[in-house]
């Protein structure tokens, strides 16, 4: 078994109202950042696991979002390469 | 008839649910840790308000795991009334009795207020007693209340009557400043398709005295008793 890093972002679901993407943009454009279109705010998570190999550990972490950290009905997630750790 | 409380850590309205029973309407109500495997024969279970393990990761998504939720989901597959009420809506989503999900408020606001709703369907084992249409005032108190579900699930939702809530003015009204927080369709309650599983933001176990600002929640329980208790 070897140590993986691996990390994991959690947006709003396209299409999906994100209230909070919103705010945090009508800020930024408050500060001047003219040239921002569009932004949403999600969660970022990082997983050290144990897996044989770094294909395994991408695979046991895509389960893990599809159960539990992300929520099928209104969130994509999108799994960073595994780093060995 | 027997009502099954579940404690969850971080419930806040498990006293609420179990008072509004045994006080309210002399009936009996026991607490179910959320560690526990046993429901201990309750006829009803309430999934209260609160908030379960902080709201870490999303409402609900962590209390969906715990080892009584296993029970919980037997006890409504094999059609028995299951009851989510606030946070207990969020779990019941979560563990997929129930379609959708529950976002953050439109507003980004926690909203404790005294709302309408309206009685979409009084057609249910929990609104039986209520009028097609009634309007009620009942409290609302959370954070993360937006009902979200993609179109087709709302229009199978419409079609099904499984709508039993939605917010609306004084006047049975839905109107986009009626509605707490931004729920589609001004949706605020639900039932699963076989009808025994409701969810539902708002909280009738507050509103069972005209001291406390409205008793318009009794007819929810008056509903289980004459349907469940019958």
């Amino acid at each position: 078994m070897k140590s993986f890093r691996v990390s994991v972002h959690i947006t709003p679901r396209k299409g999906i109202l994100d209230p909070q993407g919103k705010a945090v943009e009508g800020a930024l454009h408050t500060l001047g950042f003219d040239g921002v279109r569009e932004v949403h705010v999600g969660r970022h998570i990082v997983i050290e696991t144990e897996a044989p190999s770094e294909r395994e550990a991408e695979a046991n972490v895509r389960r893990m979002c599809e159960r539990l950290l992300a929520n099928p009905v209104t969130e994509d997630f999108e799994i960073e390469s595994a780093r060995e750790s | 008839m027997k009502f099954g409380v579940v404690t969850f850590p971080g419930s806040n309205c498990d006293y609420d649910a179990y008072k509004a029973v045994v006080e309210s309407f002399g009936e009996e109500a026991v607490y179910i840790w959320h560690k526990d495997h046993d429901l201990r024969d309750a006829d009803v279970i309430i999934l209260p308000g609160g908030f379960s393990y902080g709201d870490y990761l999303r409402a609900g998504a962590i209390a969906r795991f715990s080892p009584v939720m296993q029970e919980v989901a037997a006890h409504a597959k094999n059609g028995r009334p299951v009851i989510g009420i606030c946070n207990g809506f969020q779990i019941a989503c979560e563990a997929g009795l129930l379609p959708g999900a529950l976002l953050r408020n439109e507003s980004l606001m926690f909203v404790s207020d005294a709302v309408y709703l309206r009685v979409d369907n009084a057609d249910t084992m929990f609104t039986s007693e209520y009028e097609s249409g009634q309007v009620l005032r009942i409290p609302v108190a959370h954070g993360d209340g937006r009902y979200t579900a993609d179109e087709s699930t709302l229009d199978a939702l419409e079609q099904l009557g499984q709508v039993v809530f939605r917010y609306v003015d004084r006047d049975g009204a839905t109107a986009q400043s009626a509605n707490p927080n931004g729920s589609m369709r001004s949706i605020a309650g639900i039932v699963n398709r076989e009808g025994n599983v409701l969810g539902m933001m708002p909280h009738p176990e507050r509103a069972l005295d005209p001291l406390l600002g409205s008793a318009d929640g009794r007819g929810f329980f008056e509903s289980i008793l004459a349907k469940v208790g019958a």
